[in-house]
């Protein structure tokens, strides 16, 4: 399709690239460019530099997508969109994946017909207190004022929390992380409750974050994944294992560093042969070339350089991989076997 | 005669005011200290003033320029300023200050959209002052075409072809009026030229540009933003919604009662409709109503809304107009022969559109201030740009900084607006005042 980008046509060569029977896989790859729903800005996970290029957690995977499908990282078109936006933006085709920290519920899997492939970030619904309130555990905090942003899944998780412990609150309606920054730290609410990673990235912005604090409570589930459409099972799959991929060379030691090196020649690990596509024929079953698992490690890491690089302690944020630490170690990434 | 009276013979020279009455110390007192009252008002204003001042100057100034994040910044201030210094951290302007005015627009292609703008308002300059020579307006007739192909790129060929349809149109006009009349010569000359946009000029386009490739390099409108984004959707909302709104209030006026039910009908659907709404239509309903794979600009969808949106409030403003007209100038222009669009043109609208003006103003400044809504449905505007810039690690907590910029870049388009249409209003003065 010939990219006229006039806006007078745009209305008339509207119907392009007939999509009818086509699969996304032959779509993305006919554009040459995957397009990837993101955040509009969110500590971490999306957000673009000086020069317009967008980095993060989510971003991350996006490239690894590209890279897998197209074998090229940068072969991107990053769609941003708002918690409104992002599922009919899914749903009408004008992406093809989003990864924009979006929680898996099971409604949003049946009901909206998408299919999450994965988990890339456990996360869950906490507190924020300046410890001079002398609070240590959100049951302390009967009648304390709650800044709350409206009309999120954070708003109904944090009513069932208090009527549970039968303690009462009372809200203070926000619309934005910015603006609850400005109301907490002006002290119109006792405590601010969002998710735990925003609480992170939130507090290492305070001028002094050590007198605040995270109480330990963490009050909902939030998994956070990369989604695509229902009725494209090739592409969910494609989507599924190039997260498990990534997750997996993290598992095997395959980094960005040595991923060439290894899959330059068959290792001593039969199933990291088969991630790289030195064994087995892997790439072929799913419809991408052998080596679409090296390229997708390539574009930024491995699950775990990743995660160190764009929201782990090193950064700002500064969080800790908790729930995030494979299995082996504790946590709960844990790919499946590729065989 | 011995107990005259004394009669000055001449005349006293002129003095000058006392000093108290003059000059600075007059202007004082006269304004400022004229009573008990107006003392104590003095008084407590200039201490608010000062208070005001006192907070917000040392915010100004106490600053940092050069910093690479927000900590960095403290740390600077605290440095330069002492411990507990607070100051304002301008060095996220000065690092993000090309992104807030054009979005993710490519930096090797700036000078597209700054000369986009130039040649806008070498445009607009013939119609907003009139002293300019008439003959410019030929030049602005071709703006419509050449903006878009600089902002959006590519190739030439496309404008040109669409201005082609107004030629084709034009011929069909005066071939078809000459044997069937001016009514059928309307209808040929709009059935040529739809025909030709719609099924030819493409094509046409595409054919010629690869015979003589001539053409600027395709920017996609996801790459739009900041003030060009809203500069953008702004100047076609108010330039095309004052065409549009006249027509509606006309129709909405008008004996013939299908015509005045759809502009009534339309006025007051679109002003019953919040604009977040019909951004909400444009970005997310038409998905599911066009076929899939449709690729409808998701810029253009937004201006059609936001220019509908601000044609329907302009009707509204103008229909004020032309019911402040006294019903005897329609009369006169009725006496005097002159058929409907004639009067129009010459009597009822230049008074009815004069008498409008700070109404019209006050919608221009509306819609340009209310493209900052399109962040709600994604798109970059300067406050959606604002919140992402905040998503990168080093400006996370910044907040007055951008907004200040964001709020003085507005300042400074709307304050001009408003003075142009004072300046135009103390020119069209004529009578009644």
């Amino acid at each position: 399709m010939k990219n006229t980008v006039f806006p007078g046509v745009l209305v008339v060569a509207g119907l392009a690239a007939g999509v009818a029977g086509a699969t996304t896989l032959e779509d993305v790859q006919a554009r040459g460019k995957l397009n990837c729903g993101i955040n509009t800005g969110l500590v971490g996970f999306a957000a673009p530099d000086a020069n317009g290029e967008w980095s993060g957690f989510d971003v991350a995977y996006c490239r690894a997508l590209a890279a897998a499908v197209l074998g090229d990282p940068t072969a991107i078109e990053f769609v941003s969109l708002t918690g409104k936006t992002r599922f009919t933006a899914l749903a009408s085709g004008e992406i093809d994946a989003l990864s924009r920290n979006t929680t898996w519920t099971y409604s949003r899997d049946v009901d909206l017909k998408f299919t999450f492939v994965g988990v890339n970030y456990y996360d869950g619904q906490g507190f924020i207190v300046p410890k001079a309130l002398g609070v240590n555990s959100a049951k302390e905090l009967d009648g304390a004022t709650v800044c709350i942003q409206t009309g999120t899944t954070t708003e109904l998780n944090l009513a069932d929390f208090f009527r549970a412990n039968n303690i009462g609150y009372e809200p203070v309606p926000i619309e934005t992380n910015a603006e609850a920054q400005q109301q907490y730290l002006a002290g119109a609410c006792d405590t601010y409750t969002t998710d735990a990673s925003g609480l992170a990235a939130t507090r290492a912005t305070f001028e002094d974050p050590s007198a605040h604090t995270i109480l330990p409570e963490i009050i909902s589930k939030e998994p956070l994944g990369p989604l695509v459409r229902h009725g494209d099972d090739q592409w969910a799959d494609i989507a599924r294992w190039t997260l498990n991929a990534l997750i997996a060379a993290e598992e095997f030691g395959v980094t960005s560093a040595n991923v060439d090196e290894m899959a330059s020649a068959p290792t001593d690990n039969p199933e990291v042969n088969r991630l790289l596509g030195t064994e087995g024929n892997l790439g072929e079953m799913i419809g991408l070339p052998a080596d679409w698992a090296v390229k997708a490690i390539k574009a930024g890491g491995n699950y775990g350089e990743i995660f160190e690089r764009t929201i782990g302690e090193s950064t700002p944020v500064g969080l800790a991989r908790g729930l995030n630490a494979q299995w082996a170690e504790g946590g709960l990434m844990y790919a499946p076997p590729f065989r | 005669m011995a107990d005259l009276s004394y009669v000055r013979t001449e005349m006293v020279p002129e003095q000058a005011p006392p000093p108290s009455s003059v000059g600075v110390l007059g202007w004082l007192r006269e304004n400022l200290f004229s009573g008990w009252f107006n003392v104590l008002l003095t008084l407590l204003s200039a201490a608010f003033i000062t208070m005001i001042l006192a907070a917000v100057l040392p915010w100004l100034f106490h600053s940092s320029w050069t910093a690479g994040s927000l900590n960095e910044c403290r740390q600077q201030i605290a440095a330069a300023y002492g411990e507990h210094a607070e100051g304002a951290c301008w060095a996220v302007i000065r690092e993000r200050h090309l992104q807030l005015l054009f979005g993710f627009y490519p930096s090797e292609l700036y000078w597209r959209p700054v000369l986009a703008f130039v040649v806008t308002f070498l445009a607009l300059a013939p119609v907003l002052f009139p002293a300019l020579p008439r003959k410019m307006l030929w030049g602005s007739v071709l703006v419509p075409f050449l903006v878009p192909w600089l902002l959006w790129g590519g190739t030439l060929w496309l404008p040109l072809t669409v201005l082609a349809g107004f030629g084709l149109g034009y011929v069909a006009l005066r071939g078809v009026s000459g044997l069937a009349g001016g009514l059928g010569g309307v209808v040929a000359a709009a059935a040529v030229a739809v025909l030709w946009w719609l099924f030819l000029a493409g094509p046409v386009a595409q054919g010629a540009h690869a015979l003589f490739p001539l053409g600027l390099e395709p920017v996609p409108s996801r790459q739009f933003g900041g003030f060009m984004l809203s500069i953008t959707i702004g100047v076609v909302a108010i330039t095309l919604s004052l065409p549009i709104g006249i027509v509606l209030a006309l129709g909405r006026q008008s004996d013939l009662f299908i015509l005045r039910t759809i502009c009534v009908g339309f006025i007051e659907f679109v002003r019953g409709v919040p604009l977040i709404t019909l951004l909400f239509v444009a970005s997310v309903l038409l998905n599911y109503f066009l076929p899939p794979g449709t690729n409808f600009d998701i810029i253009l969808r937004v201006i059609i809304m936001v220019t509908l949106f601000a044609s329907a409030y302009m009707a509204e403003v103008i229909r004020g107009g032309l019911a402040a007209l006294p019903k005897g100038q329609y009369e006169a222009a009725d006496a005097l022969g002159l058929d409907y669009w004639k009067a129009q043109r010459l009597i009822i609208m230049p008074q009815a559109l004069k008498i409008s003006i700070p109404g019209i103003v006050s919608t221009f400044i509306g819609v340009f201030k209310d493209t900052t809504l399109v962040s709600i449905i994604g798109l970059f505007d300067p406050i959606g740009l604002s919140n992402a810039i905040r998503a990168d690690t080093n400006w996370n907590g910044i907040v007055w900084e951008l907004y200040g910029f964001i709020a003085l870049m507005f300042f400074v388009f709307c304050f001009s607006m408003s003075r142009y249409s004072m300046y135009l209003e103390r020119k069209l003065q004529t009578e009644r005042r």
